[in-house]
């Protein structure tokens, strides 16, 4: 099996660009991939390219080939759909592609334009990741669904709204120096407690932001970057998938997301490693309660035990397992189709020490990555090692 | 959908909803006593082809819910709304909670299902209603 590294990360600013198109912004990303990379375009062999409601947002299918061609790339161009998770199954596919031996340059990203919609077309689009029939059709919200989860993992586990408030606090204080983030700024528990509610028990500041964006990643094998002299010190060491009933009141359990689990102890296998090697986390906290959800999906924190791990400061940037310093979907944004990959984008640059907060894991070697569609009726997890 | 012309119906779903509206909710069960709904071909959970059309109970248990505030434009005249998933044992549903103010539901608050209406646009929805 062929070892895969990443070569280049691109990333546009995220935010509000509601008059740029999709072609516009993640051509931007993409330049600046291939350009960090020092691989020319001629020698891309695949694009794998992430998105979810570009046929809402912009009226635009088929935007793989439109995509390829505003990045200068005449190879073979795919698009993945799976809700949020959509570009980190493309950088997954990638990752297999190169592995197997079938290429040895992939570019892999996403990109979303939401903000040209109204806040209630895009709560509209962004509900399609749901079960139309039994779910969206009775009143179900992207906030409502994991509202629902949240509930449910109070009655379950106990917590409340300040432990989610701390997540929330934690997350923008990391977003401060990341010059890709929506909101460089931080917020307070109070801010956070006051905010309107938007699905109670979530309000205002549980949520992730609406937002556009793009990211790209050059995924090459080891052998083409020792040919080229590509310097490329992060390596793809673990990648895996979990599916799982797409209607939430259709799993075992309301107040657990083992399809993530599923991804990670995939990822961990390959990767050879187990949670407890875990030093640095960019997980998917579209809302405050799925950081936790995912911390203990991944192993990081038993059921139950995550809802207080941002309030006792053990995963603030100054804790024992920094989660999401590049300030998470929460404060550095959200552009769906984009964000799996934006995620391997700022693990990348935290591990190889060119991110703004390198400085807190100067040591780090391990990380992973968590990215989810839905109420985590898909997941991928990646695992990122510093090479020998 | 209402089933009027300019409205084609799911097949499965609109029929589960008109015997839910009639009084005689059902869902599927397998020989393993897992519970689903319709249209199936197999069991979500072990994968039996095997189902048939079992009495759904009229009383459910909610297990969690949601104020929503902001609604999808399909529900902004329903806003605010009650969403809850209710457990009837075998299986669950997801509705809306009507006739009980919003911070009068508990988890764990007995109700019936039936069909409504929504105020927004007049469509079918699955309704709860305390028991």
């Amino acid at each position: 099996m062929n070892g895969v590294r990443v070569a280049g990360v691109g990333l546009t600013k995220f935010g509000r660009h509601s008059e740029r198109t999709g072609r516009d912004l993640f051509a931007e990303a993409a330049l600046h991939a291939m350009e960090d990379a020092g691989v020319p375009r001629d020698d891309v062999e695949g694009l794998n390219y992430g998105n979810f409601m570009g046929a809402l947002a912009e009226h635009q299918g088929h935007q793989a080939p439109l995509m390829a061609e505003a990045a200068g790339l005449t190879c073979p161009a795919t698009r993945y759909e799976e809700a949020c998770a959509s570009a980190g199954v493309a950088a997954r596919e990638a990752v297999k592609s190169i592995r197997s031996g079938e290429a040895d340059v992939i570019l892999a990203g996403g990109m979303e334009r939401m903000t040209n919609l109204s806040t209630a077309a895009t709560t509209e689009a962004l509900a399609i990741a749901a079960d139309e029939l039994f779910e969206v059709r009775q009143g179900m919200t992207f906030p409502g669904a994991y509202a629902l989860m949240a509930r449910a993992y109070f009655e379950t586990f106990g917590g409340d709204r300040e432990d989610l408030a701390h997540v929330a606090v934690k997350n923008h204080a990391n977003a401060v120096s990341n010059e890709y983030a929506q909101y460089q700024r931080e917020i307070t528990v109070e801010e956070a407690m006051e905010s309107v509610p938007v699905a109670e028990p979530l309000h205002l500041f549980d949520a992730c932001p609406i937002t556009d964006g793009a990211s790209a990643l050059v995924f090459v094998s080891e052998a083409y970057a020792e040919t080229h002299d590509i310097d490329a010190p992060v390596a793809v060491v673990g990648t895996g998938q979990g599916s799982d009933n797409l209607a939430l009141h259709d799993r075992e359990h309301l107040a657990q997301t083992p399809a993530a689990t599923r991804a990670a102890e995939m990822a961990y296998d390959e990767a050879g490693i187990g949670p407890d090697d875990v030093e640095v986390a960019e997980v998917h906290d579209c809302f405050t309660i799925a950081e936790v959800l995912a911390l203990e999906s991944l192993g990081l924190y038993e059921p139950g035990e995550a809802i207080g791990a941002a309030r006792r400061g053990e995963t603030t940037r100054d804790g024992r397992l920094p989660v999401n310093l590049s300030g998470g979907l929460k404060a550095k944004g959200h552009p769906v189709g984009a964000t799996g990959g934006s995620q391997i984008v700022e693990l990348t640059r935290l591990l190889r020490g060119d991110h703004p907060n390198s400085d807190v894991v100067p040591d780090a070697r391990v990380g992973v990555t968590h990215n989810a569609g839905g109420t985590v009726a898909s997941a991928v997890v990646h695992v990122l090692e510093v090479a020998e | 959908m209402s089933g009027d012309d300019a409205s084609p119906r799911d097949a499965g779903y609109d029929d589960w909803l008109d015997a839910l509206a009639a009084g005689d909710g059902y869902y599927l069960a397998c020989e393993n006593g897992h519970g689903s709904l319709p249209p199936r071909r197999v069991c979500p959970h072990c994968g039996s082809s095997a189902l048939s059309e079992v009495d759904l109970p009229d009383s459910g248990n909610v297990e969690t819910f949601t104020v929503v505030h902001v609604a999808a434009p399909s529900f902004v005249d329903d806003a605010p709304y009650v969403t809850a998933v209710v457990d009837f044992g075998d299986v669950r549903l997801t509705g809306v909670v009507r006739d009980v103010a919003p911070e009068d539901v508990t988890v764990g608050t007995a109700v019936g299902v039936d069909v409504g209406t929504k105020t927004t646009d007049g469509e079918r929805l699955v309704v709860f209603h305390p028991r």
